[in-house]
């Protein structure tokens, strides 16, 4: 059949990459807000507190300035490269919504592996660091983006295995479905079926969003600012968006996958969704105001020597089981 | 075996990032202890230094302590103020009549003593380290911090200040004839 | 790329091209600093690095030169104070105490007792409030961002309690000649009353969050050993020769003012790594708290000012002195040579950081680069002091 622009396919996919836009950055700009509500409350100050009520338009004041200044690039940079990373890191960021289900109906595209999609949409942010760090013409960012290659590559295995351990046991990488076959009350979710999984899930997902503790390759007291050190202005607000973007989608797919979605003991909903993925944002700005950073060599050895080898053995204890009943 | 119990203790020191967690969010509940300033302030201004003040005379509010001893300005470390001793007042026309009468008769003319008493009085709060030296060495404490501790302005110059006019403002007097 | 700046003779500057690559080409040679956020103001170091490892490192001083030891030269011996507030912004009153009793000495001055109890009383509490900078300073340098904020909060109350007699929250000029400045008032003695148990409440809370933390843990425990025959080597002094095994503490090697009569300890780790320096630390704050509670009850009445104490046109007799006393980084020493004028005819500084800071050179050597961080923060620099 061939779709034309009319078709109703299209319509709506292209409504849902603007809808998903402005999810996407109406969500940043909570979570910037969120995040540093949080991090000035921890800190026992207020936060922003000036630009309107309780700071509330602060992100929105930051947003104008981050668009309102000169994008500048240093000598000797890459130009090409250098203007790409961002935008590089940012696009991938709108079809990583796409298969997500909020909502039994409330779902951009009904993609059968969805699950696939985005594991590879999300490896495409990597390239993006790796090139702003070599564009940048800058020692710190080259060292950031060796940082972040290293990092994202690592933790990428335990994080599939983690998930594979899910997709074994309901037989499908349709997030829609995953979240169906788990029931309304928190026993019945994965998260208590699998909890390895989720544990494993859970802190490779920080590390591959690059949040403290693992956040090597921005880690500002050692690299300065790591990768994006020559960004400013919109170049920097795009890597931005795409950190905040990221941890949406980890934390969307963690509650898809081990949380039950958006079924709840009560009013089953997209409600429940949003909640429960704020809520493990929510744990992951925790820790990001609670923890020194671990060390490069440090932050492997988690992965190949616990990570990895904890996330194997998950694996192939599901599938015994599974194969067993 | 040694590597082992290693790994065990590693998964107990585990908890530790759970203490972690605890602390943080214990203080999260708490109240805040940040002062919103423009609509607060803090409690002990007035034991911090602003910039220097000159202290009025008990009976005269417009007229400093100040001998023009010129103690603080050799004192000072920085250089940040200019003391003037105040000129012998113009003789009136009788007494300069006296004095030439005196001169002719081959006596020394009695010439007033110059009041003890600044004419001018500049301080560069720019250069002031608030040492404090000042205000200990005169001998009549002529001079203290005041507490307008909010003193900004954009301009180096605005920090010359006249402490005496100052002083006036202060007390509400006006300026002597002959200034301004 | 190719603008004349790129262009050799232009490419970098004296000790960018004076630090030579390494044999082969393999290496990045990199400038931490005198803007790097870890560097703790303006501290430059030339590192030599082979993927994230330190082949080498190298500091360069001299951002923050002021000259303090020159203009000595040029000040009566009372306008040399407020220098004294500037030389270590962070525990000041330890370098009023050295230099007034350095001048004491030179002019056989003697100094009222209840002014030295002020003085140890003043001069502890503003080691507390050093340390917990340090302590925040550190943690943010491991990238943990909310221990300073907590640590600031005590830090505020010190600056709070210590800016009522002496005018100021950071480069205090208090010490005079012969005595202190100003009195301390009942309340402020009430206040550090209060401050003590206040303070050590909060000191289990800084064990939870941070000394326990496993994460902080493996980013001190076996970073930056320091042997102790090294840490003498360099004259290092203060926590980080104690933690090296050595407890070595001028008020008690070299006792001044009233330390002798009060009671603490001087606490001293073999562990010589990162993590014995972050303990000493923490354990020299409850020494503080010790003695701040042994002073403050035994804080005599009287003078504040000696009678004879040196005006400001006052001339020293002729001579040499060196006073020595402990501050929050180490040995501080002021050497005073006199002619017989009333400005003195030299004076050296001798700054603690800097012969910590010497250290670091060799003891970075073959560590990663967030190694290198944490032993820089581990060694508690104060840049002023060391370019002074
Ligand atoms: S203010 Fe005091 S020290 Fe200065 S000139 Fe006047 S009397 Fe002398
Ligand atoms: S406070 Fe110190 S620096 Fe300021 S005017 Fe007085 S003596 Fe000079």
């Amino acid at each position: 059949m061939e779709a034309t622009l009319l078709d109703p396919r299209m319509f709506r996919i292209v409504a849902a990459a603007m809808a998903l836009a402005a999810f996407v950055g109406l969500n940043a700009l909570v979570l910037v807000y969120l995040e540093r509500k949080i991090a000035g409350h921890v800190q026992r100050r207020p936060g922003p507190f000036e630009v309107g009520p309780h700071g509330l338009l602060q992100p929105l004041a930051d947003a104008l300035k981050l668009i309102g200044k000169q994008l500048f690039r240093p000598a000797g940079a890459d130009a090409l490269l250098f203007w790409m990373a961002p935008v590089v890191s940012f696009i991938p960021v709108l079809p990583l919504f796409l298969p997500i289900p909020f909502d039994p109906d409330l779902v951009a595209m009904h993609v059968e592996p969805g699950l696939l999609l985005i594991l590879a949409f999300t490896g495409i942010n990597v390239l993006a660091l790796c090139m702003a760090g070599w564009g940048s013409n800058n020692k710190w960012s080259l060292l950031g983006a060796s940082r972040a290659v290293a990092q994202s590559v690592a933790y990428e295995i335990p994080l599939l295995m983690a998930l594979l351990a899910v997709t074994f046991m309901h037989g499908s990488l349709n997030l829609s479905e995953i979240v169906e076959a788990q029931g309304a009350w928190p026993w019945q979710w994965n998260a208590f079926i699998q909890p390895v999984a989720f544990i494993v899930y859970f802190t490779c997902a920080v590390a591959e969003t690059n949040r403290a503790p693992f956040d090597l390759p921005e880690a500002e007291s050692e690299l300065t600012a790591g990768f994006h050190t020559e960004y400013s202005g919109m170049g920097f607000g795009l890597f931005f968006l795409a950190e905040y973007a990221n941890m949406i989608v980890v934390c969307a797919v963690a509650t898809a996958l081990f949380l039950g979605g958006w079924q709840g003991p009560f009013f089953s909903g997209w409600w429940w969704f949003l909640a429960k993925t704020y809520a493990l944002l929510m744990v992951i700005i925790w820790f990001r105001w609670t923890y020194p950073r671990v060390r490069f060599d440090q932050l492997l050895n988690i992965n190949w020597k616990w990570l990895l080898p904890l996330s194997m053995v998950n694996l192939m204890v599901t599938a015994l089981v599974m194969k067993l009943f | 075996m040694q590597a082992i119990r290693r790994k065990l203790k590693d998964i107990t020191n585990l908890w530790s990032m759970v203490k972690g967690l605890k602390v943080t969010g214990g203080q999260f509940l708490k109240p805040q202890v940040t002062v919103h300033y423009p609509r607060q302030e803090v409690a002990n201004l007035a034991s911090f230094r602003g910039p220097l003040q000159l202290v009025a005379k008990p009976k005269d509010p417009a007229k400093p302590k100040c001998i023009a001893c010129l103690m603080c300005v050799s004192v000072c470390p920085s250089g940040c103020l200019t003391v003037l001793k105040a000129k012998p007042p113009k003789p009136t026309p009788e007494e300069e009549a006296a004095a030439r009468a005196a001169l002719e008769a081959g006596e020394k003319p009695a010439k007033k003593p110059a009041p003890k008493e600044p004419s001018r009085f500049i301080y560069d709060y720019s250069l002031c380290s608030l040492c404090g030296l000042c205000a200990e060495n005169c001998p009549v404490g002529s001079l203290s911090y005041s507490e307008n501790i909010y003193l900004t302005a954009t301009d180096a110059k605005a920090f010359k200040l006249d402490l005496l006019a100052d002083l006036r403002a202060r007390a509400g007097a006006a300026p002597p004839a002959g200034e301004e | 790329m190719d603008s004349v700046f790129h262009q050799e003779p232009f490419r970098g500057d004296y000790y960018t091209r004076r630090f030579e690559p390494g044999p082969d080409d393999s290496t990045l040679i990199l400038n931490m600093g005198p803007q790097h956020p870890s560097t703790h103001g303006v501290l430059r170091v030339v590192v030599e690095l082979e993927g994230e490892y330190i082949l080498r490192a190298e500091p360069v001083l001299g951002y923050l030169h002021r000259m303090h030891e020159k203009m000595g030269e040029t000040r009566s011996y009372l306008q040399y104070m407020p220098n004294m507030g500037r030389v270590d912004y962070l525990h000041p009153l330890a370098w009023n105490h050295a230099y007034v009793c350095a001048v004491e000495k030179l002019g056989n001055i003697e100094v009222p007792r209840r002014a030295e109890f002020i003085r140890v009383i003043t001069s502890e509490l503003n080691r507390i409030s050093s340390h917990l900078l340090w302590w925040g300073a550190y943690l943010l340098d491991l990238g943990a961002f909310t221990p300073i904020m907590y640590a600031f909060e005590e830090r505020e109350r010190i600056q709070d309690l210590l800016q009522e007699p002496t005018g100021s929250r950071l480069t205090y000029s208090f010490f005079r000649p012969g005595g202190v400045a100003a009195d301390l008032s009942p309340e402020f003695l009430q206040g550090v009353r209060e401050f003590i148990p206040y303070m050590r409440s909060r000191l289990p809370m800084y064990k939870d969050l941070v000394t326990d933390n496993i994460i902080l843990r493996y980013r001190c425990e076996e970073v930056g050993e320091l042997p102790l025959d090294m840490a003498r080597r360099y004259g290092a002094s203060g926590p980080v020769l104690r933690a090296s095994g050595m407890a070595y503490d001028v008020r008690r090697a070299e006792p001044y003012s009233v330390y002798p009569e009060l009671e603490f300890a001087t606490p001293v780790s073999q562990r010589t790594d990162a993590m014995g320096r972050y303990k000493v630390r923490l354990a020299e704050i409850e020494e503080s708290l010790k003695i701040l509670e042994q002073a403050v009850e035994m804080i005599p009445e009287g003078e504040i000012l000696v009678k004879g104490a040196p005006k400001p046109r006052w001339k020293a007799p002729a001579g040499e002195v060196y006073q020595a006393v402990e501050g929050a980084r180490g040995k501080i020493g002021v050497h005073i040579l006199s002619a017989g004028s009333a400005q003195p005819y030299r004076i050296k500084l001798r700054a603690p950081g800097f012969s910590n800071l010497s250290l670091f050179a060799e003891l970075a050597k073959g560590t990663l680069l967030s190694d290198a961080v944490s032993i820089l923060g581990s060694l508690d620099l104060v840049i002023p002091e060391i370019d002074r």
